[in-house]
């Protein structure tokens, strides 16, 4: 029989909820630096500069095409190689910034396609260079077409972190072996606990999404 | 890295094979769980669209490790004893289903109304209609986000390295640990799952040039 009880302790809920914070910290850094970095490498291959563009291209296809757990793997185990031996929290940050990187540059790039040519034509012959009709004008309204697409990629990634347990990241799904490690009878509760966890954060996020959606159309 | 390669020939293609195989079983599968519950999202019962509904949001909000860890270790432990791989499959339709849900759902809603109407009109049930004149309309607009589906659910099967199912990942872990190359054994299962995925979300990206 399952013990919902005794797996439901305060003991074992507080070292549940402990876990999801490492999650929702991990993915919050996680997406404002992907934020950045994807923002760039989609601008420099919206851009087409010649040669540059097209490598940036290539490495964004082969990285979003891989499987997260194999950069995981590859930055923990992959990078001592090198000298470089990061500790398990920031080794998780490390390659899910890699991977959503591509991801959102790719958003950030079609977001910017999306955008109709005459606001930038028409930004230049205004005199504004470039970089600044990038800036005022086009990325703003970029952005805003972009807002489902990025959260939706948050969404994944909060999911995402729970790979990052096969290093021994201290987050939700290692702390949910933990607890169920103890005890068969505490693993369907536990599993239980841990989706209503990962469901309440993902679920209020897709709702805000479409709130926000709806509020700008 | 040409020795590793030759060296675990073996290993490496069958852990291709795994992968291969256990996508395409899950991609099957969770193309018809997911067009019915993407036709149980839009028929006029509202019961059974917040069946449908409940189904899709569930599953596309909890990671699929959690998913594919639990049928792991509980139907052996109710039900019947099976293997990772079986697991792991299992877990990969349940989680993508709902999201081929998700994108069948938003297909049939891209078909113009008036086709369902006057397909009811003409005398056909709501499941004929469904059956002859929307869903055959809907698929050539779900065509490329399925392809990306696809190429998700390759990169997802990488959870069965989890439970031991003998894919790709799981023999790339062991491979590695065997000859302490590291490095260039994960290139090799980086390549092995290029193989797979690169061409067919390069066709989807052509594929949706073409429909634009």
């Amino acid at each position: 029989m399952q013990n919902w009880i005794d797996a439901y302790s305060w003991i074992n809920i507080r070292f549940l909820l402990q876990g999801l914070w490492i999650t929702i910290l991990i993915s919050v850094i996680s997406v404002i630096l992907s934020f950045i970095i994807g923002s760039v490498l989609g601008i420099i291959r919206y851009s087409k500069i010649p040669y540059f563009s097209k490598i940036i291209g290539l490495i964004i296809d082969v990285i979003r095409n891989l499987p997260l757990l194999l950069i995981i793997f590859f930055v923990y185990f992959g990078l001592p190689a090198f000298g470089f031996k990061p500790d398990t929290i920031p080794a998780a940050i490390l390659a899910m910034t890699v991977f959503e990187s591509m991801m959102i540059a790719e958003i950030i790039r079609s977001g910017i396609m999306a955008v109709d040519i005459g606001q930038m034509e028409a930004a230049r012959a205004v005199g504004m260079k470039f970089p600044q009709a990038m800036w005022h004008i086009v990325l703003p309204q970029a952005y805003k077409k972009m807002i489902p697409a990025l959260v939706s990629q948050f969404i994944s990634l909060i999911k995402d972190t729970s790979l990052a347990t096969i290093i021994v990241v201290p987050e939700l799904m290692q702390h949910g072996q933990v607890v169920y490690g103890q005890d068969p009878n505490y693993i369907i509760p536990v599993f239980v606990a841990m989706a209503i966890m990962y469901f309440v954060v993902c679920y209020a996020l897709s709702l805000l999404s479409k709130f926000i959606d709806r509020r700008m159309a | 890295m040409i020795n590793l390669l030759t060296n675990n020939w073996n290993e490496f293609i069958s852990g291709f094979g795994w992968t291969l195989l256990s996508s395409v079983l899950a991609l099957f599968f969770s193309l018809i769980i997911g067009s019915l519950f993407a036709i149980l999202e839009v028929v006029p019962n509202k019961f059974v669209r917040i069946i449908g509904n409940i189904y899709v949001e569930v599953f596309r909000n909890i990671p699929l490790l959690v998913i594919t860890m639990f049928f792991y270790l509980v139907i052996p432990l109710y039900v019947v004893k099976i293997n990772g791989f079986t697991a792991g499959t299992i877990g990969l339709t349940i989680y993508t289903s709902a999201f081929i849900a998700e994108t069948v759902r938003a297909g049939i809603n891209s078909v113009d109304i008036g086709q369902m109407e006057a397909a009811r009109s003409q005398g056909m049930t709501f499941w004929q209609a469904m059956r002859y004149i929307v869903l055959p309309q809907a698929f050539k607009y779900v065509i490329p986000p399925l392809g990306n589906q696809f190429v998700n659910l390759v990169k997802n099967s990488s959870v069965l390295a989890f439970v031991a199912g003998f894919d790709l990942m799981y023999q790339g872990n062991a491979i590695a640990s065997q000859t302490f190359d590291t490095i260039n054994t994960y290139i090799i299962v980086g390549l092995f799952y290029l193989i797979i995925t690169l061409p067919i979300s390069y066709y989807m990206q052509h594929l949706e040039k073409k429909l634009a």
